[in-house]
């Protein structure tokens, strides 16, 4: 009876249209604002005007002149900056590789950490800061490799676990050894931290994750990855709607559907693992977006996926914005942002949606 | 007759005397000197105890006491401590800094001692745990001589840094991602000792003593001293942190007053810390 329910819900998303214009106006306006407010605010005050003359000045045969002093200079655009665009790639990707994740194991609760990205990315990283030299610890790329590395094993050993079950129960058999590798990765590395107790401030800080430390330099690495597999992604949209309908129905509508569920869950796998390598484990994200997405806008994974790319970026700039600003001069964790402004307003959107059906 | 008797009773008297007041001499002497088989499960309660002249007492340190080299260190654990495993090197004093759960209750339970000297604060704080441990191991000359050299010394440091000198804006760095420790903390205490002004201060809304700072708040700050306390577990460097954007505008950065401290020293509130008050002293001084 659910099934069937499910099911017609499922093919009423592959009828449905893709993105409206006027949602995605809204939620190109919101990641601009979003983008904006991100500039402006921090510790230092800069204001807005002096910012945009600054961003013009950059601007060739404007002939603006330089409003900012050295210091403003070096806080809007060497340290302010590369926060906000790092906030902003890491948000969008970790909310369409939760909506991915979501539309090929056809349940709803799937993050993009499933497949032990995460558990991975986080032995990667204790492994480069307990045991990495002196001199590769000093090195900006030591720990975002080494996570990287450590995310993508981690996800390659739970697809051989998956599929060594069989291909019938797929994404169940994949979901299960999920969270085999999610366990087993997070007791070797509990171990180690343990024996490294000196570490553990330096451990504890990268798995909570943030932008605190961001540098071009960390957007340079990750970005790459991060548009190659958002491009697949939206590119695979309709491909997503029809894999909801089913495995044996997406067959019958000639989807090759082991394939495309391979290169869906290898282009959300990297970017994700690029992503976590610059900005430690951020929770929530790729849930709350595309759930709201889904309950403020359509169902339809042509929507959902490319407007989950724009508002994740959106979201997790403001929610960076929260994290350096309630405590300032300090600094929060995002993770604890995310969750705290995250679940509340899942809640209220939940509510809202309901009432008006 | 009468003179002998007198006599007699008197050398006897003298006698019992001595021997009694040798006796008490003795006890007294090991009433101070009642524990030889220590364990300590702190860095830096080794360091004092080798310092005031009891390191002969001591049986067993954690593995995290490295200083000073002749302390027997084993691989017990002072931040998951296990009540058997130290039990079975039978002591009879266990000095802690950190108590998990119920380790202090379980060894008391076993007949053992426990003192928890816990993080000092500040300097005073520091002093008075160097004089309880040299009450405890009967080395109360030995641990008052060490406060004394420390008190001295650290007057004559802070005295050989110019006035011009005493008011730098200081930022101590515990780790790459910007937490730092305020003029509340025990090295914050040597800071004031100074007269530095600590740049952590402003960001401790909730008073733990060490916030995280944002790094555009550190560049607008514009520290004229920067302490590293994450040379050996982060490889920072004075040159890592003239790399980093942004901070080649920052006073310390181009004045050369970029101090790689041992993190290990910097985190500890033993006698090693006259040691770190003179480097950044020097520091200081430097044009």
């Amino acid at each position: 009876m659910a099934a069937t329910a499910g099911r017609a819900e499922a093919a009423a998303r592959v009828e449905a249209r893709g993105v409206s214009l006027r949602a995605g106006l809204v939620a190109v306006t919101f990641l601009l604002v979003s983008l904006a407010i991100g500039l402006a605010v921090g510790p230092v005050h800069i204001g807005v005007g002096e910012i945009v003359r600054s961003a013009l000045s950059y601007v060739p045969f404007l002939h603006v002149t330089q409003p900012l002093g050295a210091v403003d200079h070096a806080v809007l655009w060497e340290l302010r900056a590369p926060r906000v665009a790092l906030a902003a790639l890491v948000g969008g990707m970790l909310a369409i590789a939760g909506a991915s994740y979501q539309g090929v194991f056809r349940n709803p609760l799937c993050d993009p950490y499933l497949l032990g990205v995460a558990g991975g990315a986080g032995l990667g990283a204790t492994l480069a800061i307990v045991y990495a030299s002196a001199a590769a610890a000093g090195s900006s790329w030591t720990v975002p490799l080494c996570a990287f590395a450590g995310a993508i094993a981690a996800v390659v050993i739970t697809y051989a676990l998956g599929r060594s079950v069989g291909a019938t129960q797929m994404t169940g058999a994949l979901v299960l050894a999920g969270v085999t590798m999610a366990t087993f990765t997070a007791a070797v590395q509990t171990f180690v931290q343990q024996q490294h107790t000196q570490q553990l401030q330096n451990v504890y800080s990268w798995l909570l994750g943030g932008f605190s430390t961001a540098t071009w330099h960390d957007v340079a690495i990750c970005a790459p990855y991060i548009a190659a597999s958002s491009l697949v992604l939206v590119l695979h949209r309709r491909v997503l709607d029809v894999l909801s309908l089913g495995d044996d129905e997406a067959s019958s509508l000639g989807i090759d559907v082991g394939r495309a569920r391979l290169v869906i869950v290898v282009a959300a796998t990297l970017g994700t693992a690029a992503a976590v390598s610059v900005s430690g484990l951020i929770a929530f994200v790729g849930i709350i977006v595309p759930h709201t997405i889904r309950l403020l806008c359509s169902m339809s994974y042509r929507a959902v996926v490319p407007l989950s790319l724009i508002a994740g970026a959106g979201f997790l700039v403001l929610a960076d914005v929260v994290a350096r600003t309630v405590l300032s001069p300090a600094e929060l964790p995002i993770g604890v942002v995310t969750a705290f402004l995250g679940a509340p307003f899942f809640a209220l959107v939940l509510r809202t949606s309901r009432a008006a059906r | 007759m009468h003179r002998l008797t007198i006599a007699v009773v008197v050398a006897i008297a003298a006698a019992l005397t001595v021997v009694s007041l040798s006796a008490a001499a003795h006890q007294g002497a090991r009433a101070t000197h009642r524990y030889h088989r220590i364990i300590s499960l702190s860095p830096t309660v080794t360091e004092d105890l080798f310092a005031i002249g009891a390191g002969r007492q001591v049986v067993a340190v954690d593995n995290q006491s490295n200083y000073p080299k002749r302390a027997p260190r084993t691989s017990l654990s002072g931040f998951t401590p296990n009540v058997e495993a130290v039990a079975n090197y039978h002591p009879d004093l266990v000095l802690i800094s950190y108590d998990p759960g119920n380790f202090a209750s379980q060894l008391k339970q076993l007949g053992v001692r426990v003192v928890n000297v816990a993080a000092a604060n500040d300097l005073k704080q520091a002093y008075g745990e160097i004089l309880q441990l040299g009450r405890l191991t009967g080395h109360v000359k030995g641990a008052k001589a060490v406060v004394h050299s420390m008190r001295t010394n650290l007057a004559a440091i802070v005295r050989s840094v110019p006035k011009a000198r005493r008011h730098l804006r200081v930022y101590h760095e515990l780790d790459p991602t910007y937490y730092s420790a305020t003029s509340k903390t025990f090295i914050g205490s040597v800071y004031k000792l100074f007269g530095f002004q600590d740049i952590a201060d402003a960001a401790d809304s909730a008073g733990g003593g060490y916030p995280q700072l944002s790094g555009e708040y550190i560049v607008a700050k514009n520290p004229q001293i920067i302490v590293l306390a994450d040379t050996k577990c982060c490889g920072q460097t004075a040159a890592t942190v003239g790399a980093r954007p942004g901070w080649s505008t920052i006073s310390a950065v181009q004045h050369h007053r970029v101090y790689g401290a041992n993190d290990d020293v910097a985190s500890r509130w033993g006698p090693r810390i006259v040691q770190f008050a003179r480097a950044v002293a020097r520091i200081a001084k430097q044009d």
